[in-house]
């Protein structure tokens, strides 16, 4: 429905941040450019996205059982 | 329809701040350097704090209007999860501050506010604790919440304005607004923050159904 297109859509527009990499100035501070240029930044990504899709699992499989224990308790 | 879109959007939202907040570029500044990104982090983390702080005083003050008990849950459950972001705060303040301050604790004045607002809180739940009858305790934390939430504000957002302070946008130093927030780091840090706080909204939520079942069961 709506928001099934909605959403999809938005990340779409948020993502078209990562384009503004396209202007380089030399930077006033070192920064981690050896990450970066390595590709090893996508190690730190991949490992905060598995941490952070753990925890929401998590959060997801205590709805249910909540949900459950609620279900079972509305007929009393 | 427990499976909310604003749980989903909030999720989106954290997932988006995690990928994009490593992968996109930040302005290179001395002394941060690339933990400018913990900007996404650690800030977030007390915006999420205050917002559901701000929800507690609500429903204490709802409370007191009404006498409703589930409004005293609600101020309760939200007051617990504010102190989980509050303590997540301070200590990843601790440790950016570690390395680029050169200590986890300088005494910073907005550090300091930080660290008595918990107490602040803290107390709100041990006083709970101390008192035996439902309407009672209920009566009397909805009151020290009204207090104390006012207070909090001061101590975060005034006081450490009026003295010198390490923290950006405190004592004389530039918001972070200057450091081209504007046009790179502005989207990402907006959508962590609204991120974090519908997933406050989440935890109270969830904490506030299982009370509430327990109750029942006790009942």
């Amino acid at each position: 429905m709506k928001t099934r297109t909605l959403i999809p859509l938005v990340i779409l527009c948020m993502l078209s941040s990562i384009l503004y990499a396209q202007n380089t100035v030399s930077p006033v501070a070192e920064m981690a450019t050896g990450l970066r240029s390595s590709g090893k930044i996508y190690v730190v990504v991949a490992c905060i996205t598995v941490i952070f899709t753990g925890i929401v699992w998590y959060l997801i499989s205590l709805e249910k059982r909540v949900k459950k224990l609620e279900k079972k308790s509305k007929p009393k | 329809m427990k499976y909310s879109w604003w749980k989903i959007l909030s999720v989106v939202l954290i997932f988006y701040s995690l990928i994009v907040g490593f992968l996109s570029p930040v302005p290179a500044l001395p002394i941060l350097h690339e933990s400018i990104r913990n900007l996404y982090y650690h800030v977030p983390m007390w915006f999420a704090m205050i917002i559901i702080f701000l929800v507690s005083v609500v429903y204490s003050i709802r409370y007191l209007r009404t006498g409703k008990h589930e409004y005293d849950i609600k101020a309760v459950e939200s007051v617990n999860v504010g102190v989980m972001f509050g303590i997540l705060g301070l200590i990843t303040g601790m440790i950016w501050a570690n390395y680029t301050w050169g200590e986890p604790w300088s005494n910073d004045p907005k550090q300091n506010s930080a660290a008595i607002a918990m107490l602040l809180y803290f107390a709100y739940l041990i006083l709970r604790n101390s008192i035996d009858e439902e309407q009672k305790r209920a009566k009397i934390s909805a009151v020290y919440n009204v207090f104390a939430f006012p207070l909090m504000i001061v101590l975060l957002f005034i006081l450490p304005r009026l003295t010198d302070s390490l923290h950006p946008g405190n004592g004389g130093n530039p918001g972070f607004n200057s450091y081209d927030l504007d046009n790179r780091m502005r989207p990402v840090f907006y959508a962590a923050c609204l991120g974090w706080i519908l997933m406050s909204a989440w935890l109270m939520q969830l904490r506030y159904r299982l009370r509430k079942l327990e109750n029942e069961d006790n009942n």
